[in-house]
């Protein structure tokens, strides 16, 4: 056989060889690369997310306050750039707008839904041929902080529905908003009973890890402090020598930073410094696989037997690929068909309205030419008038020189003149006649020999403005 | 032997660039960013990576190519400082030079610093070894292509593993036989294929059979021929990330390799020192001296600062390669690979 089985054995080093910066080497490179942490909050309006989330990381998300009015939950994702030492972080907070808000309760609906959209396109670009998984931006949420309003009573049936929808698909890390209204007794038994109902209902929230013995102290304490009661604050108080976060009420100060006041400390060190590489990795290794799983099955994928897993997939992935294909050309066919039933028809519309419009060219014609003809009958009127008249003036005129070529000569010579010009204008209707004859003729041959009924009547409106034949009448 | 030694010191700090400091966690702000008022702890993360991937453990596969008796297993195993490769020659005499290439791997579990790697390394004995060689790399370049395919299918399974095995072979390193001429015909065919599908690191091997100026000269002639035959061997300058990548791996590329190596498990005393080194009539060739060979440079390029890159450069890169060209074929399934695993149940 080609080779041979693994043999894993211990063996002990004779010197150093070196590979222990093997996690340097990999964690540099992910420091070059940087990293990406989303945070999804959940809670009414009012309930100090955007506080919160200034407090924690120190900064001014810029926010507007959400109103009450909306008419749906939607999801505002916003992303920061944060600096720390050599580490870049891109900070996704999102905020569930609307929370709380809504008449109708399904409120959980527009959140898992983005959070299986955001587990969509990463499944998606996993599953290109040409991918480039490792620059990816990983949009997944990897927490949820869910916000719960301090009645100090019980959990909400809002909460509990939400919280049960949410409980698979994202690290759930509960906490109790506005803990400052609350007595420490009264905090201490709305904690107990939140737990308690959580357990109850089945609800499973992160738990901080403790398989790891670096952290499993640390962290199965503060497991047992959950939820966190937590207040945020921007605004500054001095108390003492020093300037600290907190909130002044007439009665005292409440200090964020101050472990006995509330747990935000705790949040920030489990959600931070502790334990956010655990998220991320939570949410890769078990969120996003089981919205994998199910999603690929539901897509009709199926492992079979060890043997032929690769090819059931990939057969599969072949047939969902040539159905698709299939689909996909039925849609374009359709849509060509439908294209051109579009375009018959808009071409039969506008052969109906060439029609429409050639029939009123038809008409406009006829009436034009009646006008032509009307114009043509006046025209010859006038003509015969002009040639009646000129008749009698030249009439006239010859008795008029008869009678004056007795006296004078050189009245001839204008006479002359007179009757040249006469004549002249005599002869003119002649010229005119005829020309207009052929202007007449030209009329009624040329807009007929126009291509378009528009044309032709631009031709027929040019020549009737333009017709020399009209300086007859002048 | 004193100047001797720290000039090589100083040379081997010039040429490969110290492994980078664990970053510390500071309890201040840095005042980078103007807009955070004070310190949140972002930069935790690192340590918090660090944790993490020290429990896991790391894999590590590097493959050995060339001609019987270059010294593969010996350097191989003087990179790990263990036995981490059994000798072809040696008290195995009878093994014979095997009629076709053969593809052994053999893993380890070797720890350093708390830092647990699981080290295969993949002999192929009787590459180059026959009358006709003639496709002699197609096992080697089967076997690999049989790794990227084991570990698609783990990726493809709809249920999957927590952590895939990974079996692929990050890092090959080929053994140019030190003849001071060029490289032969066999010796481009290879890295002319293999190039393509996995990370190759050129070496000569027996280094100390060529003075210093035949050194160079061969290592100069190496250097043009594979450029003359666009043979791209590891790190690749397609895959320099960004400036500071460039100006490290352009000399690294156009001065140290191919690193001219000698290898030795034994170990002597010179100079009041112990070292690794090979004893001759004239004198004794210590291979961790930088004056002597470059053995040095290879094992903080491979381990010590390169380490990570192959590994990635293998599973970002030719990895993708492989599955996006497996993808897009047609249900073109290679036929070996059911074959084979018949076969192998079948030979038992």
């Amino acid at each position: 056989s080609p080779f041979q089985n693994e043999e894993k054995r211990n063996l002990s080093l004779g010197g150093h060889v070196g590979f222990d910066s093997l996690p340097d080497q990999l964690v540099s490179k992910s420091v070059t690369q940087g990293f990406s942490f989303n945070i999804l909050c959940v809670g009414e309006t009012g309930i100090g997310k955007s506080t919160l989330m200034n407090t924690l990381f120190n900064t001014t998300f810029e926010t507007e306050e959400a109103s009450h009015y909306e008419s749906t939950v939607r999801l505002r994702p916003r992303t920061y750039d944060l600096q720390e030492s050599n580490v870049h972080l891109k900070l996704t907070i999102v905020d569930a707008v609307g929370f709380g808000d809504q008449i109708n309760k399904d409120e959980y609906r527009p959140i898992v839904e983005y959070i299986d959209t955001q587990f969509e396109n990463y499944l998606q670009e996993e599953l290109k041929i040409r991918r480039s998984l490792f620059n990816y931006h990983d949009t997944r949420i990897h927490v949820c902080l869910y916000f719960i309003t301090p009645t100090g009573h019980s959990l909400k049936s809002l909460d509990l529905v939400t919280m049960k929808k949410l409980d698979s698909k994202v690290n759930i890390i509960p906490i109790i908003a506005k803990a400052d209204t609350i007595s420490k007794s009264e905090l201490h038994k709305f904690k107990i009973k939140i737990m308690s109902e959580l357990v109850s209902n089945g609800v499973q929230i992160y738990q901080f890890p403790t398989d790891d013995e670096a952290v499993a102290e640390i962290n199965s304490v503060m497991n047992a402090h959950l939820p966190f009661a937590v207040i945020g604050s921007t605004e500054e108080v001095k108390v003492g020598n020093k300037l600290v976060r907190a909130r002044q009420y007439p009665w005292g100060v409440v200090q964020v930073e101050n472990e006995s006041h509330c747990d935000f400390v705790k949040l920030r060190e489990m959600l931070i410094r502790v334990n956010m590489e655990d998220l991320r990795e939570q949410t890769h290794t078990r969120h996003y696989e089981l919205y994998r799983r199910c999603k690929l099955e539901e897509m009709g994928f199926k492992d079979t037997d060890p043997d032929s897993q690769p090819f059931s997939l990939q057969e599969t992935y072949e047939t969902k690929r040539k159905e698709f294909l299939g689909e996909l050309q039925r849609k374009e066919e359709e849509m060509r068909q439908m294209f051109v039933n579009k375009v018959k028809e808009t071409e039969a519309e506008l052969k109906e309205k060439e029609r429409e419009l050639h029939e009123k060219f038809e008409h406009l014609k006829r009436i034009h030419q009646e006008e032509k003809r009307k114009v043509e009958e006046k025209r010859r009127e006038l003509e015969d008038e002009m040639n009646a008249f000129n008749r009698r003036k030249v009439a006239v005129e010859t008795l008029q020189s008869q009678s004056l070529q007795a006296t004078s000569q050189q009245p001839l010579k204008k006479d002359k003149d007179k009757k040249n010009r006469s004549v002249v204008t005599a002869n003119q209707p002649g010229v005119s006649l005829s020309s207009s004859k052929v202007m007449i003729t030209k009329a009624n041959v040329e807009p007929l020999n126009c291509t378009s009924w528009w044309q032709a009547i631009q031709c027929c409106s040019c020549l009737v403005k333009s017709a020399t034949w009209r300086e007859g009448f002048l | 032997a004193g100047p001797v030694e720290n000039k090589s010191e100083a040379a081997m700090s010039e040429l490969v660039p110290e492994p980078r400091q664990k970053p510390v966690v500071p309890m201040k702000p840095m005042g980078i960013n103007a807009s955070l008022l004070g310190y949140i702890g972002i930069d935790t993360i690192i340590e918090q990576m660090r944790k993490k991937t020290m429990k896991t453990g790391f894999d590590f596969n590097i493959m050995v190519v060339g001609q019987s008796g270059l010294g593969k297993s010996t350097l191989v195993n003087t990179l790990f400082k263990s036995q981490v490769s059994r000798k072809s020659s040696g008290w195995n005499r009878e093994e014979k030079i095997p009629k076709t290439v053969e593809i052994k791997a053999i893993g380890h579990v070797i720890e350093e610093g708390g830092v647990k790697m699981k080290l295969t390394v993949i002999d192929t004995p009787g590459f180059g070894d026959q009358i006709n060689n003639e496709n002699c790399w197609e096992p080697i370049e089967k076997y690999i292509n049989e790794q990227y395919e084991k570990f698609l299918k783990e990726e493809v399974n709809i249920a999957r593993k927590k952590r895939i095995p990974d079996t692929r072979v990050h890092c090959c390193l080929y053994f140019i036989s030190p003849t001071g001429h060029s490289l032969r015909p066999l010796d481009l065919e290879f890295m002319k294929h293999l190039s393509k599908v996995v990370n190759i690191i050129p070496v000569i091997a027996k280094a100390d059979t060529m003075t210093l100026e035949e050194k160079t000269e061969f290592k100069q002639r190496v250097r043009k021929e594979l450029e003359v035959n666009g043979i791209e061997f590891y790190p690749q300058k397609e895959f320099d990330e960004d400036l500071e990548d460039k100006t490290e791996n352009d000399k690294i590329r156009q001065e140290s390799m191919p690193f001219a190596v000698v290898g030795s498990d034994k170990e002597y005393q010179v100079n009041g020192k112990r070292v690794l080194g090979r004893k001759t009539p004239w004198g004794i060739i210590e291979v961790e001296n930088l004056s002597h060979c470059e053995f040095a440079l290879l094992r903080d390029f491979v381990i010590r600062t390169h380490l990570q890159d192959l590994k990635e450069v293998t599973h970002n890169i030719h990895y993708e390669t492989y599955r996006a060209k497996r993808l897009n074929d047609n249900g073109g399934l290679p036929p070996m690979t059911v074959e084979t695993e018949e076969n192998h149940e079948s030979n038992l």
